[in-house]
């Protein structure tokens, strides 16, 4: 058997400390934890930085490492610093050895690094080794190459191979959510298809049960399936909130991509054991042919100024979206004149807070709003330009008429300046896999001895 | 009388990214009777429209298990493209939960 101590969904989520001693207390095999996704959206992997303060990610982490200590078997961070980039690792690394420093105990790191070289993964790309997944976009090696940063998605094999070192902590770059969960399972032998299965529903935490904001969850894999164990106080695990979390952020919530294979619980069957514990049998893991790791990257996508502007007048309110398509013609017009750039060289829209902002022309709901919020949104090839516009947009948010008729109106504006900027933005640029020969090929493992 | 909204019949719809690309909606309907209403009531092809998606690509799951009815489809937008509006994905299972069955 082999257990795995879940401490949340994600370091920086904050997780309960008594829970997490109760876990310590069961003697695990090894801590688990992820450090993020893409969920947050494409700045941070553009910029390769963290979401979570540095402050809370070291809190977190320090009570990890005592965890750890007491507990004698390995902790392991994936996709560490939220995009899991190189810079991200090194700044995980950082917070580490000051952690080691402070509690005053020598820890050996493995460190994992899934950075991708762009002009690597364009030469992959030209021999055919990054193909698409479904709803990929367009690519072609010049787009590649403008990624900021690209990473792959380590697997169980590159996790298993940092394992091997016998380091007390494994700080990974980006893995797949389940990895750092199935590898020590898979590598003493229990049940693979229960071994991916249990790393699925456990990679939230205590998401798979009942008061899933406690995140501390203990899997017990063996030769048949697992079992998952909710740890804080009122957490229970049922047959339904196990299942259920296989909806939870999947497309399919029967089949689960990894790197060498894919999982599908089709046949699994969930059974109570009490009122806390679930155990899981009957999933299956299909080894593929193709040994693949999927691809993210993101690019610049220009440079953003926001306005906001909120509309109280009753006769505006009504005829709002009308107001702003006149005001994102005449501005776009001005622009050109004024700043002599072609059309693609920037974008101005205009959001209907209260109206049409969450799903544009797909709304259904048309109730009058009392109020609205105007928000507008530059992009632009350059910051310089970017806040240009944005300082024309102003006086237009400020005081457009809807008719020239009528007498000048103004708006509420929330702050001064009104432009607020947003500097460099990012894109999504790939939803591929690259196929590998070798699963090492594309990471790196180094160990680091921290006295 | 009032043409019953999908909100009206079942417990909870929700949505969410499922990666960058793909966002995901899950119905649970609460009751065996709601799912095989929202089973025989809610047409794919009306669902895609209401999304703006490809009919073909919209995939449809019938859990009868846990009562849900799970569709995942190409995201309006891709997540935090200039164009998206919700980073998350957390909005648009509203657009569903109020469509007219």
């Amino acid at each position: 058997m082999v257990r795995v101590l879940v401490p949340s969904g994600a370091l920086g989520l904050n997780y309960d400390k008594q829970a997490l001693a109760r876990g310590v207390a069961a003697k695990p095999d090894i801590i688990a934890i992820d450090g993020g996704s893409t969920d947050s959206g494409p700045s941070y992997l553009g910029r390769g930085v963290s979401k979570y303060a540095r402050s809370s990610t070291k809190i977190e982490w320090a009570g990890l490492m005592e965890a750890r200590a007491q507990a004698g078997c390995p902790l392991v961070i994936g996709t560490a610093g939220t995009c899991g980039t190189d810079s991200a690792v090194d700044w995980m690394l950082d917070i580490t050895r000051e952690i080691a420093a402070e509690q005053g105990r020598p820890v050996k790191i493995a460190v994992l690094r899934s950075s991708q070289e762009p002009a690597t993964i364009a030469q992959a790309y030209a021999a055919r080794r990054v193909t698409p997944l479904p709803n990929a976009p367009e690519i072609n090696a010049e787009l590649i190459e403008s990624c900021t940063n690209i990473v792959a998605l380590a697997g169980v094999e590159q996790i298993t191979q940092a394992l091997d070192t016998g380091a007390d902590i494994i700080i990974a770059g980006r893995t797949t959510d389940t990895a750092i969960i199935a590898a020590l399972p898979l590598q003493k032998g229990c049940h693979p298809g229960g071994a991916w299965h249990g790393a699925k529903i456990g990679e939230c935490g205590a998401l798979c049960a009942t008061n899933p904001q406690s995140g501390v969850i203990l899997i017990d894999f063996d030769s048949d399936g697992f079992t998952v164990t909710p740890l804080a106080d009122g957490a229970h695990a049922t047959p339904h909130t196990v299942s259920a979390h296989m909806l939870y952020e999947n497309s399919d919530p029967f089949i689960l991509y990894e790197p060498g294979g894919h999982l599908d619980v089709t046949g699994a069957t969930y059974t109570a054991l009490d009122e806390t514990s679930v155990r899981v049998t009957g999933s299956e893991w299909v080894v593929s042919d193709d040994y693949t790791v999927k691809l993210e990257g993101a690019r610049g996508a220009g440079f953003q100024t926001v306005l906001m502007a909120l509309i109280r007048d009753a006769h505006y309110v009504e005829h709002s979206e009308r107001w702003a398509a006149d005001i994102v013609s005449k501005c776009t017009a001005k622009v050109m004149d004024r700043l002599g750039v072609d059309e693609d060289a920037f974008t101005i829209e205009i959001r209907i807070i209260g109206k049409t902002a969450s799903f544009g022309a797909l709304e259904t709901n048309h109730a009058a709003p009392p109020e609205v919020g105007a928000i507008g949104i530059v992009t632009a090839k350059t910051e310089s330009l970017s806040q240009e516009i944005g300082k024309m947009l102003n006086p237009y948010l400020l005081h457009h008429p809807l008719t020239v008729e009528e007498e000048v109106p103004t708006f509420a504006f929330l702050f001064s300046p009104a432009e607020m900027p947003r500097g460099q933005t990012y894109e999504f640029a790939l939803n591929h896999v690259l196929h590998l020969d070798d699963p090492m090929a594309a990471f790196s493992l180094e160990v680091h001895d921290c006295a | 009388m009032t043409v019953p909204k999908l909100r009206d019949i079942v417990q909870k719809v929700r949505s969410k990214n499922a990666g960058p690309f793909w966002l995901t909606i899950d119905i649970f309907c609460g009751s065996e009777e709601a799912f095989q209403a929202v089973q025989t009531k809610l047409k794919t092809d009306a669902v895609a429209r209401l999304y703006g998606a490809d009919s073909q690509l919209l995939k449809r799951f019938e859990m009868p298990d846990l009562n849900v009815v799970k569709i995942s489809l190409p995201r309006p937008a891709t997540q935090g493209a200039i164009d998206d509006r919700d980073m998350h994905g957390a909005s648009w299972a509203a657009l569903l939960a109020e469509m007219e069955l």
